[in-house]
């Protein structure tokens, strides 16, 4: 078997098998029993509660959950506007980097306070340091922020019935400090190690044995990087993100990097698990999810191994695949197993560009992000999924003629229209900014932001919004999307597409916690079933392709049929 | 609202410390034990001249080992792929004219045996490396220009050859910079 399949089943089976203990970790940690890091992190969480005057024990209702998340992101909002508008005069500048407009500084800073990490900077020209390690703080605290959500999903469904779910402080610092740091930094590790730069010195310039002159950006990256790929972050030092041989030097550090992208989604699910003492359900979940992401995989491996056929008629040897937009060291399995993982966890690094992917590949890696649920984001992958899950109960309930339940709750008319708002808010921010933007360009040809023409000039703008909505990050990069249009259209998209559909999960499960518990009957709906799991597949599928096909037949798939 | 307001700003600022900075400097330091300080890792070569191992330069002369075509020249201050789709017929006409020049340069090669990756830009636009094939494509012309022995240019390919990782994960890669200065040094 060839070298690079083998490194793609490697790479998954390690991601599993680190998912399953590490998921334990976790459930430990959100339960509030004992770990081995509490000596280190313990005192240090007790100075940083006593310095902010925080009670981390004082119960909180879903709303006050809601409300704290709420005001610490404006305040998380208005302090990256602040720095990313003065980077150009504040310290850490040694490339003398200008200051953000206030348009690409609105965008940017919600961007990455949303964990979406869109850029439309360059790192090497658009950031200071300070400005990096801005952005770097907030890819720990946003991804923090929504494993806390996770954690007051997971309370919520162990309660038979209270108004309160635990501390937001508590589950939001705890996530940053227990679980997402110490990963962080052994990953940091790795990568200065095979040599990844650390450094606060700026530009280098070096001649070519050809004897040219060039100049090398460099700068405190291996911090940054680990945090990106951890967080389901995926804003890059550079500005080729993992692609860069310096942000991802070589085959392991890209083998790191790949299983750091869906490591912590996949613990949560397991974590559930534990915490919930519900096994069964966590691996339902996780097999809906890696049945799902497994159908995207395979395709997009076959696609990319095959290269492009418009280069095979050329006549030239694509036997290595289709290699534009792609880097030797990682070859274009790797490539296509990164760019999968990536849009379905919601982090958005890239190890190849993904403009140049074949066009149904391109059409999978948008998929994921449509659905945003096979495994997801941190924490929010797992509210996305408990949305379809409603919807799946729902439906279930409906076909043999019951209340449906789940997990001893009812569900009744104002959960499902929450639900409902929640799912169909997401095709409706993709297709409408899609459309808003085709208009826009049919009436002002002159703007001229796309890089294609055709069928995938479209897929550009349609990747644009769906990863904008999906909080993914990445993009067809050759979008020209440093205008205010696509900075303030992207920006509300990310905001709304960031706090509604946390809101509404948060709010089903604290108002389903809240009633009254009814014990397990012969009638009620096992939801821990292989039968639950092939419905709630069902119901994701048959949603998702209802949204989505008629956008991707008129790009990705258009493009495929004019091509073959 | 108003009673988290407090809290949110003394715990953002806590965590401007603790994550923006100790979490950094903790990094740093863990980089200073490592051979190049985390600087990233320099190449020395004649006259005192040095460049960084893991970042591609641009070599289109005939004499040297060509690396792959880049949408950004190599410009290591500014790194980026194409972009270009899969379709588009600018970028066909592109790598057509690539396919063309590498004909012309390597008279010996059929079209067939040009690897993709000779003829299309890298992700990063700064890819160090080549496939052994892509290396060994263009040994003719090397030889011809070197006047020297096929055979030993080969040798030279198969020396610099570094194995997958762990010898079973990933492609074969050759470091372009590394081979040209081995190049420069096979004639002295």
């Amino acid at each position: 078997m060839n070298t690079e399949i083998i490194s793609v089943i490697l790479i998954l089976l390690l991601t599993f098998l680190l998912a399953i203990p590490l998921g334990k970790y976790i459930a430990r940690v959100y339960a509030g029993d004992k770990t081995m890091l509490d000596p280190i992190f313990g005192p240090v969480e007790k100075l940083l509660y006593r310095i902010c005057r925080i009670d981390a024990t004082r119960e909180m209702t879903w709303e006050e959950h809601l409300v704290a998340l709420l005001t610490i992101n404006i305040v998380w909002f208005a302090y990256g506007i602040l720095i990313l508008m003065n980077q150009g005069w504040l310290p850490l500048n040694p490339d003398d980097n200008p200051s953000m407009t206030p348009d690409l500084a609105f965008n940017t800073s919600i961007s990455f306070v949303t964990n979406t990490n869109l850029q439309h900077y360059s790192g090497e020209s658009g950031v200071s340091y300070l400005g990096q390690l801005t952005l770097m703080l907030y890819q720990f605290i946003s991804a923090g922020a929504g494993m806390a959500m996770a954690a007051i999903l997971f309370h919520a469904l162990r309660e038979r019935s209270s108004s309160t779910l635990g501390n937001f402080y508590n589950y939001f610092l705890k996530s940053c400090t227990r679980i997402l740091l110490p990963i962080s930094f052994i990953v940091a590790v790795i990568l200065v190690f095979n040599g990844t730069p650390m450094t606060f010195e700026g530009k280098d310039t070096i001649t070519s044995l050809q004897g040219d002159t060039v100049q090398v950006s460099r700068g405190p990256a291996a911090a940054l990087i680990a945090i990106k790929q951890v967080g389901t972050n995926g804003g890059g030092f550079f500005s080729a993100n993992s692609a860069h041989p310096l942000e991802n030097p070589n085959f392991i550090t890209n083998m790191v990097e790949t299983i750091s992208i869906p490591l912590i989604s996949i613990a949560l699910i397991f974590a559930l698990g534990y915490y919930l003492n519900r096994k069964k359900l966590a691996w339902m979940i996780f097999g809906v999810m890696t049945g799902g992401f497994l159908l995207s995989l395979l395709p997009t491996l076959y696609f990319e191994m095959h290269g492009n056929p418009s280069l095979t008629t050329m006549g030239i040897d694509q036997s290595a695949g289709s290699m534009e937009g792609k880097e030797v060291r990682f070859g274009s399995a790797a490539s296509a197993l990164w760019a999968i993982l990536t849009t379905c966890t919601s982090n958005g690094s890239v190890n190849a560009m993904h403009d140049s992917l074949t066009p149904l590949s391109g059409m999978f890696t948008m998929l994921g992000m449509q659905i945003n649920a096979f495994y997801g984001g941190k924490g929010v992958g797992l509210l996305n999924f408990y949305i379809f899950i409603i919807i799946a109960v729902f439906m279930s309930g409906l076909m043999v003629g019951r209340t449906p339940e789940f997990l001893g709750k009812k569900i009744e008319v104002r959960e499902m229209k929450i639900a409902m708002i929640v799912f169909l808010l997401h095709p409706l921010l993709i297709l409408a900014g899609t459309a808003m933007s085709s208009y826009l360009l049919y009436l002002h040809p002159e703007y001229g932001w796309l890089n294609n023409p055709g069928f995938h000039g479209f897929s550009e703008m349609l990747y644009e919004y769906t990863s904008s909505s999906a909080n993914n990050g990445s993009g067809f990069e050759g979008l020209g999307d440093n205008t205010p249009w696509w900075n303030i259209s992207c920006g509300i998209i990310m905001l709304l597409a960031r706090y509604i559909p946390i809101i509404g999960p948060i709010a089903i499960a604290g108002i389903l916690a809240e009633k009254k518990y009814i014990p397990e009957n012969a009638g009620t709906l096992k939801a821990d079933t292989g039968t639950f799991g092939v419905m709630t597949f069902a119901v994701i599928a048959i949603l998702v392709a209802l949204s989505f096909f008629t956008a991707l037949a008129l790009g990705p798939i258009a493009e495929y049929f004019s091509m073959v | 609202m108003k009673n988290h307001i407090l809290p949110a700003i003394l715990l953002t600022l806590c965590c401007v410390v603790f994550f923006g900075g100790i979490y950094t400097l903790a990094i740093w330091t863990v980089a200073q034990v490592t051979p190049n300080h985390g600087e990233g890792e320099t190449l020395a070569y004649g006259d005192n001249r040095y460049s960084f191992e893991r970042v591609g330069q641009a070599f289109n002369r005939d004499n040297y080992f060509w690396s792959r075509p880049s949408a950004v020249n190599y410009n290591a201050a500014g790194s980026a792929g194409s972009n270009k789709g899969p379709s588009n017929p600018d970028y066909l006409a592109q790598v057509q004219a690539r396919i063309d020049t590498f004909l012309i340069h390597n008279p010996a090669v059929k079209k067939e045996q040009i690897p993709a990756e000779l003829v299309t830009a890298s992700g990063s636009g700064l890819d160090p490396h080549l496939s052994p094939a892509a290396a060994k494509v263009q040994v003719a012309r090397i030889a011809h220009v070197r006047k020297l022995d096929e055979q030993k240019l080969i040798a030279l390919i198969d020396a610099y050859t570094e194995a997958p990782a762990l010898g079973i994960l990933g492609p074969e890669t050759i470091n372009v910079l590394k081979l040209n200065i081995a190049l420069d040094a096979l004639e002295r």
